[in-house]
């Protein structure tokens, strides 16, 4: 009974999002007021119910239920505990389910908790919320049902992918979800604001906490990713340029240039029909990641099951919403009149750059991803991957890194080129006082990573100085969000350049007893042994590395095989240092007694992923910053949601102006 | 702003959902075909595969008559099931030579002895440098080198009854 009612609350909550379309598309057309009001709690009660669906999903996988079939698919009565729960969204449906819910429930949110926005560009929003999330209970419901019974049950289920049994991943995707599927907030709000004409600074205001909400999702997600795919997969490296990391990517890059546009929106009343361009696009590139993964049409380490019928129903939706949006972008947006102006050198000049160089590596990054199927389709096979896209897209995230660190210190609405030249004097001598000393002490070192490791320092000290001339205590957590996260990219930049500049290698047959030597290490191989844990079994080689004459480390790579299903992963043995990772994997043996080692050391390898966190934490300042400022405005002006009082507003229903 | 620019995203996003439907529509092919169709046979040296019968060497093609190559290996069990459709195409005097990649001579000997030996000349790729330098992806896969010593055709996969007419029809094309 208990998948039934799951089941029951899905069609219960389809039901609901239909309901919110048709009242609420009905209440945004002129005459039809009254209806207003009844969209929001339809909205609330649709996430709800959405929500209950999924918590049922869980608890079928924590039960071990084989009488559905889901579980029987990706599931195990041996498997621990967290990836039992986990299970619930490591496979198609599952992940499907959460995709949905965690679109009612941002809906639903939305309903309850936004106050600020004119309320008929929010019935839009719910409006358009509940579109998106029609189509994919449909899916749901129609082509990958997760409540489907099986009959007989089976004696036991067929176990989780191994390469997904791993405490990250467990909670990577779901991360990732929250990410892609926040975005859709913003998708509609644009949608909502682009139907009632109302493009303007409340809109931006009112978009902006779902979008940092998002970006902080993403963030984290795409940081988690790399660190999971650098451990797990044991090839060492730490981007791969596989599609399904560009579709997180993808997203991240539209919503970083979306962050900040809509900041100069809501500072300046600029940029209003780029915004909302961006809001359509970054919400579009999620759901396109989405399609890419589920549908198999691009081949990855991460596919999932190929199945035709399932992206073809994706790929529908994907048409109608994606071309409905901007069809409407484009016969709406003209009407709206484009805001304030502003001089080229100025804050708005920098934001504005900013998202011109962002555009272009989200063009690039999405040509490398599609171009194999554009040729495909014209009949011949190319993969692209690091040697395109490392050097066609380094030069423009060099210089936009260069600017993001002097666009916070420059003023709004204009300012003068000579006197930015004197405050970034420093950084640059800086910059080129690190370059100088690599090409003395490092000879060799190509020119990408030269110019990464140079321009590090010097965007890291550009980052701190809005802080100069402040009183710390009283600076706004907006302000350290910004600077934290601006630090992190630079601190991300300096992890990376490092990596591909000083990284060794090393790759060996070795017999028991050998030794090997790996940048500052020694290492030798003592043994190889074998070992169980509760689903696998596995080789694991025993070998001690020693820096100099420092203290013996003990690493244990192991080559395991995991019983259900039958699949070999490897585990690399990782040592992290103060300056860097020591990194080793067991291969095959070559049947003469000895065995496959690869040897790395990485220096300051760990900076890519603790910048990724700085700039996630950043995210977090400046979205605990805006809300706190939102409730202090609330409480000094009084709730605008009385239906007069909009009326009432000393200032004419803000946004009116923007009609043409 | 120009207008039509408001519909240049529009525009990109439909041929992005174009191409995703082509591929979609299209039956999955996953197959890599060899760039190499239409150049000459890369020069190579291989030991023989089994002492006692001798190996194959880039001077035989290009000698006026073409001649087929079957990559294979005796722990491949496709290749057993084309060994009657070779073994055929040997009986109808079509020259066939091998290559066994990864293998060993004593199990291309069972292999030959069991599933019957269609072949002239047979070389041993014991690290697969030639099946990689001819574009061969897997195992078994059949080339047609035409008189001059020109890769013509390319097939991938066992060669099945069905494939046979197709088979021939290309190897006389190749005497053309």
């Amino acid at each position: 009974m208990i998948a039934e009612a799951g089941l029951a609350a899905l069609w219960l909550a389809a039901a609901l999002s239909l309901l919110q379309m048709v009242l609420g598309w009905a209440a945004v057309r002129p005459g039809n007021e009254a209806l207003l009001r009844f969209v929001r709690p339809v909205a609330v009660a649709q996430g709800a119910l959405a929500a209950v669906s999924f918590l049922v999903l869980i608890w079928l996988f924590l039960r071990t239920d084989l009488s559905v079939k889901l579980v029987v698919a990706n599931s195990h009565s041996d498997k621990p505990f967290l990836y039992k729960f986990a299970g619930a969204w490591g496979n198609h449906e599952g992940s499907m389910l959460l995709w949905v819910t965690v679109l009612a429930v941002a809906g639903g949110l939305v309903a309850l908790l936004e106050r600020r926005l004119r309320r008929d560009t929010l019935v839009g929003t719910l409006a358009a919320q509940a579109t998106i999330a029609l189509g994919f209970y449909a899916f749901l419901l129609f082509a990958s049902n997760p409540f489907e019974r099986v009959s007989p049950a089976p004696l036991d289920g067929q176990g989780l992918n191994p390469l997904l049994q791993d405490p990250g991943l467990a909670f990577h995707p779901p991360t990732l979800y929250f990410g892609y599927v926040g975005i859709s907030v913003a998708f509609s709000f644009a949608v909502g604001a682009l139907i009632t004409r109302d493009v303007g600074r409340d809109f931006a205001r009112a978009m902006r906490p779902w979008i940092l909400g998002a970006w902080i999702f993403l963030t984290l997600g795409i940081t988690a990713g790399s660190y999971w795919a650098y451990y797990e997969l044991g090839w060492g490296g730490w981007w791969f340029w596989d599609p399904v990391e560009n579709a997180s990517l993808m997203p991240w890059l539209a919503a970083t240039a979306l962050l900040h546009s809509v900041t100069v929106l809501a500072t300046r009343d600029a940029l209003r029909a780029w915004t909302v361009m961006l809001a359509v696009v970054a919400f579009s590139m999620s759901m396109i990641g989405t399609f890419l993964v589920r549908s198999g049409i691009l081949t990855s380490v991460h596919a999932f099951a190929v199945d035709p019928k399932r992206g073809s129903f994706i790929l529908i939706l994907l048409a109608l919403y994606i071309g409905g949006a901007l069809a409407l972008f484009a016969a709406r947006v003209g009407t709206v009149k484009e805001g304030s102006t502003f001089r080229i050198v100025s804050r708005e000049g920098a934001l504005v750059l900013n998202n011109l160089l962002l555009t272009i590596i989200l063009c690039l990054v999405m040509l490398g991803t599609l171009y194999p199927l554009v040729t495909e389709a014209m009949g011949s096979k190319i993969s692209v991957g690091p040697p395109w896209f490392n050097p066609v897209t380094a030069p423009f995230a060099l210089v936009l890194v260069t600017f993001m660190g002097a666009g916070p210190l420059l003023k709004w609405r204009k300012d003068d080129a000579g006197a930015l030249l004197r405050r970034v004097a420093l950084p640059l001598l800086l910059s080129a006082a690190t370059a100088l000393a690599i090409v003395i002490f490092a000879p060799g070192t190509r020119i990408l990573p030269l110019l990464g490791l140079s321009l590090a320092p010097a965007v890291a000290l550009m980052s701190l100085m809005p802080l100069l001339n402040r009183n710390l205590r009283r600076t706004p957590l907006i302000i350290w969000g910004m600077v934290a996260a601006h630090l992190g990219i630079a601190v991300s930049l300096a992890g990376m350049a490092s990596e591909s500049a000083f990284t060794k290698e090393v790759l060996i047959a070795a017999r028991p007893g050998e030794s090997a030597e790996v940048g500052p290490f020694t290492i030798r191989f003592d043994a190889v042994e074998p070992t169980a844990g509760q689903n696998w079994t596995a080789i694991q080689g025993r070998l001690t590395a020693q820096r100099g004459d420092g203290a013996e480390i003990p690493m244990l790579p192991e080559a395991r095989m995991f019983s259900d299903p039958p699949t070999p992963t490897s585990e690399a043995a990782i040592e992290t240092r103060w300056d860097g990772q020591l990194y080793a994997v067991i291969g095959e043996p070559d049947g003469q007694g000895r065995w496959q080692l690869r040897l790395w050391w990485k220096p300051w390898v760990t900076l890519i992923w603790f910048g990724g966190a700085l700039v996630a934490l950043g995210g977090l300042l400046s979205l605990v910053g805006r809300v706190l400022r939102d409730r202090r405005v609330r409480r000094e002006a009084p709730e605008p949601y009385a239906d007069e009082a909009v009326a009432a507003d000393p200032r004419g229903r803000p946004g009116r102006e923007a009609l043409a | 702003v120009k207008r039509w620019i408001l519909w240049v995203p529009f525009a990109v996003f439909s041929l992005i959902g174009i191409v995703a439907a082509w591929n979609l529509v299209r039956p999955a092919d996953r197959l890599i075909p060899s760039q190499l169709v239409g150049k000459p046979l890369p020069a190579f040296s291989l030991p023989e595969a089994m002492p006692g019968r001798p190996t194959i060497q880039r001077a035989d093609y290009g000698t006026g008559q073409p001649r087929m190559l079957n990559v294979f290996a005796s722990w491949c069990v496709p290749c057993i099931a084309e060994a009657p459709q070779l073994m055929e195409l040997a009986r109808r005097g079509i020259p066939i030579d091998a290559v066994a990649i990864r293998d060993r001579p004593e199990d291309v000997a069972r292999f030959l002895d069991q599933w019957g030996d269609p072949y002239r000349n047979i070389a041993l790729d014991a690290d697969a440098g030639l099946q990689l330098s001819i574009g061969s992806s897997g195992v078994p896969e059949t080339y047609i080198v035409d008189g001059r010593g020109t890769i013509r055709y390319q097939h991938i996969g066992a060669i099945n009854a069905t494939d046979m007419p197709r088979i021939v029809e290309e190897f006389e094309k190749a005497k053309g």
